[in-house]
């Protein structure tokens, strides 16, 4: 069963595709452009099409999804923990 | 799926171009005339009534948009005839002239001097005429590249960018090696990917022209912010489906242009694209506003992904809805016409994604309503650049 889906080998998170994800729980991914897979435990709950860190980020990291810049982090993020609004923010406006 | 040899059935118009519907539309040019408009739709069944709020003291390109967008819907394939009403003869006149170069069957009446009874008798009764000839039309068999295809997706969430939004993209890039017209836009929602979107343009000047398009609007959003625009792109209900930033939203929302075919052309708001290809219309990343512009430059059918739900519809285009989201298609499966979750299960293939999308294309292009015309989606609405006089 896929978890999470991740776009790209090169990305720094990962995607939540399936509901009722819970801190601890052991999960499979699925990397999409080279059809590989990966394994993680997540840190936190994270809902459907949330994203989680696939690789650890210090604080003001670019994040990469798509092979491209999607933003960059305001706190360090670990392995597994829930990325978004809290601690990813965009470059723009 | 073998699209070489594929047709459609359409309803052939006076001009050339292929409908896929056969409305008979009751088209007021100003807010005051939705009265009366709706009035005429109410006696004659079959027949339906656009009614907006707008047409009054606008001015420069803000009217000239109004305009072009009204007339447009009325010149679109999908629109077999249209009686239009204004509160004054002149502005009727310029909308019904335009509308009537298409060949089609259009009438027009101005409210002044007359008021709403006696207006709404005499358009009521061209109204009936305009129907029962419509109803009468049959659909002929038409080659693929007779109909146009735009997109633009709403409700996004990460699951957009995963699944439907590569699937419309898989389904573009079939339909442009078959010479189908194809139009995407929504120009600030490209912001973190442009670079990407900019180097599919098929030219140096096509290349020119969607920059001068993009820089614009990013001047728009920049004059007039007040911090930055993290309260609406990505919108409450993105971030609520996981999108955390414009950047992450644009690059999802590209995944639409597929991976091959090239940008050939820019297109303004509502403006007709001049040959196949695939178009970049500069335009809102409002649903109903992008959907009302690409309808008003003649294309005929929309694919719309969607992410946490987005149920708009089109009064005169069938809005495909499709969605990747295991959720949004269990809690709102009515809303849905392609179901391509199995996507993110890796129980379907993008290509067999594709093709799926592509079938319900056919179907509904063949007569098949939609979800949102089933539900009665009607959105209408138009994109105004400024204050009005």
């Amino acid at each position: 069963m896929i978890h999470f889906v991740v776009h790209d080998e090169n990305d720094s998170v990962g995607v939540v595709v399936v509901e009722g994800v819970k801190a601890g729980q052991k999960l499979n991914g699925w990397i999409m452009d080279q059809d590989k897979t990966l394994e993680m435990t997540a840190k936190s709950d994270i809902p459907i099409g949330h994203k989680l860190a696939i690789r650890p980020l210090e604080s003001g990291a670019t994040v990469i999804k798509y092979g491209v810049d999607i933003g960059k982090t305001i706190a360090p993020i670990q392995v597994g923990e829930h990325t978004h609004v809290q601690n990813l923010r965009t470059k723009r406006w | 799926m073998d699209l070489g040899k594929a047709t459609f059935w359409g309803y052939k118009r006076e001009n050339g171009r292929y409908g896929v519907r056969n409305h008979v539309i009751i088209l007021p040019v100003d807010d005051l005339s939705n009265a009366a408009a709706e009035a005429v739709a109410n006696n004659i069944k079959g027949t339906m009534a656009i009614p907006h709020p707008y047409g009054r003291l606008q001015f420069g390109a803000d009217l000239d948009l109004h305009f072009r967008t009204l007339i447009g819907t009325g010149c679109n394939p999908n629109v077999a005839a249209v009686v239009v009403i204004c509160i004054e003869d002149g502005w009727a006149k310029k909308v019904g002239d335009a509308i009537a170069a298409t060949g089609k069957p259009v009438a027009y009446f101005g409210i002044e001097g007359h008021g709403d009874h006696d207006t709404i008798l005499r358009a009521s009764k061209k109204a009936k005429e305009f129907v029962q000839w419509a109803s009468e039309l049959r659909r002929e068999e038409a080659p693929l590249k007779a109909l146009w295809v735009s997109t633009k997706c709403g409700e996004s969430d990460t699951t957009s960018g995963c699944g439907a939004n590569p699937t419309v993209g898989n389904a573009f890039d079939k339909l442009y090696d078959h010479g189908v017209t194809l139009a995407f836009g929504e120009t600030t929602e490209l912001t973190g990917g442009e670079h990407l979107v900019a180097a599919r343009c098929r030219t140096p000047e096509v290349k020119k022209k969607f920059q001068f398009m993009f820089d614009r609007y990013q001047q728009v959003v920049e004059a007039h912010k007040t911090s930055d625009l993290r309260d609406s792109q990505p919108t409450k209900g993105n971030i609520a489906g996981g999108l955390t930033t414009i950047e992450e939203k644009a690059l999802g929302n590209i995944q639409k242009i597929g991976r091959k075919c090239l940008i050939d052309g820019v297109l303004d708001k509502a403006e007709a694209p001049t040959g196949p290809g695939l178009w970049f219309m500069d335009s809102s990343s409002a649903a109903a506003e992008m959907v009302t512009l690409v309808a008003a430059a003649g294309y005929t059918v929309h694919f719309f992904p969607t992410g946490q739900g987005n149920v708009i519809g089109n009064p005169i285009v069938p809005v495909i809805k499709l969605c990747a989201n295991p959720r949004t298609v269990r809690t709102m499966a009515e809303h849905i016409d392609v179901d391509v979750s199995g996507l993110l299960r890796k129980e379907m293939k993008p290509d067999e994604a594709g093709d799926a999308l592509l079938e319900c294309m056919f179907r509904t292009a063949n007569g098949r309503l939609t979800a949102a015309e089933a539900l009665g989606h009607r959105e209408f609405v138009l994109t105004r650049l400024y204050e009005s006089a």
